[in-house]
């Protein structure tokens, strides 16, 4: 089932929770809303579920306007961040809940609850826990029995709000997998909230980046990784430089560098903010092209396959070191040394004209 | 100078921030003795003078007509007064603690306004209200209905007395719980009452009892405000501490402390399961982290 | 615009709040206005010689000097017994941690006569006290040893919590730092526990000058010497002179209700401070 989010708007008290949130999720996708605290991305859900009313907008189950009907109308499968569980309950309670609320006529016989029960628990790989009761139960297998108790109700979409956010970061990544498997298997529309940027791009079909109310970028995880629309993805999402810049049609300078911008071909003598990736930075011993800043290494630090170097340019304003990520070979074959001079070409650049951090163009400097 | 080097005593071995040991004796033994000359002796001597007569002379006053019916008429009280607060105690629990809305700090500090009124006050506000001087006097006399003097007017008193005790144990423990669950099970499909029933009363289920239990004591216990509005008659408007009261003025010491002796065995039995409560309570809650 | 009531889909609001308020108007608030309008009903001399006679004077004088004077000690050993029960271990604690509510279950009137016959010139302790002049039943001083029965668990019970809150950290840090533990009490420990003390010693305050069943039994409640001010609403009622008994229960409830805004704003401090830390 499709969902369609039509200019909702919502505050809380003098807080703007919601600014004219538009969006479509399709069906059976699986979609990450991201974005830091306070960014109404867990508002968006809870509107979407019903739990909250916007002040104004709209919300489409399947093209059918849902916004006035009750969350007990709407058929969704919410998971909570703090998964919710009823604590004076049996895990076999619990997932057989929404299936025992049923009015008489809709409600399935005992037998038929026992057998959909037991047969989400082995779903989920917990049915030797059917008659525990959650404080006995760990937090990982607390989120999988909030998962059944979900999906018992047959839910057309399926919400969770920070599903992981309680967990500690091994039950975490193995749930991201095991929820990625789930999805594939079942194929049931769902939205999740996060604010950790690696769950949502290794999870999700597409990601919502969201920043104070609105929606900053739509897109497939490496659409809004490779191309980032505003600075404020840029900075969320991964290490990034940035440099002061300056836009002149169509032209950007970085210091000493000189580059092409045609997207800014209007640009008159404008302040800008350049974003470039750690490890899309070229590093040479020496300036063999025009385009090159010089910089000394001051700190080298090897993580795994991957060399880090911190930077700082000669003469320059800016106290923060740049950063920049080689692999392995490559660093070998600079053979650097604290102290060495380098000489730095961004591979890829994107150039924000600083005073409006929202507009959506972009440069891409090759 | 001469260096001698021996084991080290406990007391050297002592924490930090620990006090030397005749410190922590010393303020142990002031505390004990202050506990022990304002409650452990007021509260063994009624029992002494209970029984101080002899048995016979206790149990002589306790079976007593008139003092079986002020034992009648409190437990009557309490199983009104008890019942009504528990329900208003939910009521108002489950509007404060679930829901966010304008003026809640001025509804909570009214919750708690009877617990900073003198009790011979309390009692004064209802004969106001409902005496022959008072609103609904002369109404309530042509009708033949007595509130003041009669039994109404001791249930409203103790009822207004004991308004806070369910509602302030209910409120903090509802915030703290949430709405998460209720939300669940809303999402779930669960009707209201289904909601309440299934979720919500459960969880506040040994809440619910502790604060019975206090509210219960004081309402058995009242005495000040149930003394304005009672008119002392015996065998009809005289609950136990009232009948206390009578029994001591007229010099009747035995009996007075026999059945005030009633009274504190009420006090030891709450506080025991008080107590065990409390108890479960912790026991539950290391439980439910980990 | 903040609303009214937030949005919520939880249901039951509307019924839960309007019983609250139907309840709390019928039991609460509709008779306690009875004693402010009934009062109104007086002219302000008339009133005000109503409250200051000689003997409300006194019982006044009375009520609130044994009650300032029984807060003040059950700040004191309340304060010595909440640090006992949290800091020490000793045999039969759980006992007397459970017992020290007593006075919040004991029936005033049983506390009222059993303190009586204890201070009585022959009783357990008044035979002890009478050879050495010391008189306590039928005094102000019985007063005030009832008033300190009946707050006893008042400031136990609030320092107690945030007693156990104070880290044990912070005590180390302050001896790591070269303090020694008289120092450390009054400088990291009491600061830290003094707006719990206050609240409590205002709690104890409050009820004790609306304290009646456990007083009138050892007060002996002689005019302008051992009578407080609750006794004298009940002699005027006795006496059917409703209009002083409601003008002094008036003068009462203001009392009430300033004091509870001097708790509230002490138990806002409380929470600040503790949450601070």
């Amino acid at each position: 089932m499709s969902i369609d989010v039509l200019n909702l708007s919502k505050q809380f008290g003098t807080f703007t929770a919601l600014h004219d949130v538009s969006l479509q999720v399709h069906s059976g996708e699986l979609l990450a809303l991201l974005g830091p605290s306070g960014s109404g991305k867990t508002t968006l859900l809870r509107v979407i579920a019903g739990l909250e009313t916007a002040d104004s907008g709209q919300v489409l189950f399947h093209g059918e306007d849902a916004t006035d009907q009750h969350v007990r109308e709407r058929q969704v499968g919410f998971v909570f961040q703090h998964y919710a569980l009823f604590r004076n309950m049996t895990i076999f309670e619990n997932v057989a809940f929404g299936l025992r609320v049923r009015p008489k006529a809709f409600r399935p016989s005992n037998d038929e609850i026992r057998d959909r029960v037991m047969k989400l628990l082995h779903l989920v790989q917990l049915d030797w826990l059917a008659d525990r009761y959650p404080h006995q139960l760990s937090g990982g297998q607390r989120q999988r029995i909030a998962l059944a108790r979900a999906l018992a109700v047959e839910p057309k979409v399926l919400l969770l709000d920070e599903p992981f956010g309680a967990l500690d970061a091994k039950v975490r990544k193995e749930l991201r997998s095991w929820l990625r498997r789930l999805h594939d298997d079942m194929h049931i529309t769902s939205v999740f909230v996060t604010h950790d940027q690696e769950e949502a791009l290794e999870v999700a079909d597409r990601v919502v980046v969201m920043n104070e109310g609105r929606i900053e970028q739509i897109g497939t995880p490496d659409e809004v990784y490779e191309q980032p629309a505003s600075p404020f993805v840029y900075e969320f999402l991964g290490n990034v430089n940035l440099f002061h810049s300056r836009l002149h049609r169509g032209r950007a300078w970085i210091g000493d560098i000189e580059l092409d911008a045609p997207e800014h071909a209007e640009a008159e003598e404008q302040a800008a903010v350049a974003y470039v990736r750690p490890h899309e930075i070229e590093v040479e011993r020496t300036a063999n092209g025009a385009a090159a800043m010089s910089a000394l290494v001051v700190h080298i630090l090897t993580v795994g396959p991957i060399v880090r170097l911190e930077l700082v340019r000669k003469n320059d304003v800016d106290i923060t070191p740049i950063q920049v990520e080689l692999n392995k070979e490559r660093f070998r074959e600079l053979q650097l040394v604290k102290g060495d001079e380098v000489f730095i070409t961004p591979r890829r650049l994107d150039v924000f004209p600083s005073r409006k951090a929202h507009v959506d163009v972009q440069s891409q400097i090759l | 100078m001469t260096t001698i080097t021996f084991p080290l005593s406990p007391a050297a071995q002592q924490k930090a921030t620990q006090e030397p040991r005749w410190v922590r004796w010393a303020l142990i033994s002031i505390a004990l003795l202050f506990l022990t000359l304002f409650l452990f002796i007021p509260l063994i001597s009624v029992f002494y003078e209970a029984f101080k007569k002899g048995v016979e002379v206790y149990v002589a006053a306790i079976t007593d007509p008139d003092a079986l019916s002020a034992i009648k008429l409190t437990l009557t009280v309490a199983a009104i007064a008890v019942p009504l607060n528990m329900i208003f105690g939910v009521a108002a629990a489950w509007a404060i603690a679930k829901f966010e809305f304008r003026g809640k700090n001025l509804l909570i500090t009214l919750i708690d306004l009877p617990f900073s009124v003198s009790p011979v006050v309390s009692g004064l506000i209802y004969v106001l209200v409902f005496g022959l001087q008072g609103w609904l006097g002369p109404w309530l006399s042509e009708h033949d209905f007595k509130v003041i003097f009669a039994v109404p007017g001791i249930v409203l008193a103790t009822v207004f007395v004991t308004v806070p005790f369910i509602a302030r144990e209910l409120i903090p423990l509802m915030q703290a719980q949430g709405t998460e669950e209720e939300e669940a099970a809303v999402v779930l499909g669960a009707s209201g009452w289904q909601t309440f029933f299934k979720i919500t009363l459960p969880n506040i289920k040994w809440g619910l009892l502790y604060g019975a239990i206090l509210c219960n004591a004081r309402a058995m216990g009242e005495f000040g405000a149930v003394s304005v509005v009672s008119g002392h008659i015996r065998g009809s408007t005289n609950t136990m501490p009232l009948h206390v009261e009578i029994l001591y003025n007229e010099y009747n010491f035995a009996a007075a402390f026999a059945v005030a002796s009633l009274l504190a065995l009420l006090a030891l039995v709450t506080l025991a399961l008080k107590t065990l409560i409390e108890f479960r309570n912790r026991q539950h809650q290391q439980r439910g982290h980990e | 615009m903040y609303p009214l009531k937030q949005h919520s889909i939880l249901p039951g609001f509307n019924l839960a709040l309007g019983f609250t308020l139907l309840y709390l108007s019928l039991i609460v608030l509709i008779p306690l206005s009875a004693a402010f309008i009934r009062t109104a009903e007086l002219s302000w001399p008339d009133f005000w010689s109503i409250v200051t006679t000689p003997r409300v004077l006194a019982s006044y004088r009375l009520t609130f000097g044994a009650s300032f004077a029984a807060a003040l000690v059950n700040a004191l050993f309340g304060l010595l017994v909440a640090w006992v029960l949290v800091r020490y271990h000793f045999p039969g604690k759980k006992f007397v941690d459970a017992l020290v509510d007593l006075p919040f279950a004991l029936p005033t009137a049983v506390a009222g006569i059993a303190l009586t016959a204890l201070y009585a010139g022959n009783g357990w302790i008044g035979q002890y006290l009478e050879p050495l002049g010391i008189k306590v039943a039928f005094t102000p001083l019985g007063i005030f040893v009832a008033l300190t029965f009946i707050g006893l668990p008042f400031v136990v019970r609030t320092v107690q919590p945030v007693l156990e809150d104070v880290e044990a950290e912070l005590e180390e840090a302050a001896a790591t730092l070269g303090a020694n533990r008289w120092q450390t009490f009054t400088r990291v420990i009491f600061p830290a526990i003094f707006p719990a003390l206050m609240t409590g010693f205002a709690l104890a305050f409050a009820r004790a000058i609306g304290e009646y069943g456990s007083v009138i039994f050892i007060a002996g409640n002689m005019p302008m010497i051992s009578e407080i001010t609750p006794l004298l609403i009940i002699t005027k009622l006795e006496q059917y002179d409703y209009a002083g008994a409601t003008a002094l229960s008036v003068v009462m409830l203001v009392i009430s209700f300033i004091l509870l805004l001097i708790i509230n704003l002490l138990q806002w401090w409380s929470r600040r401070r503790s949450s601070k830390t």
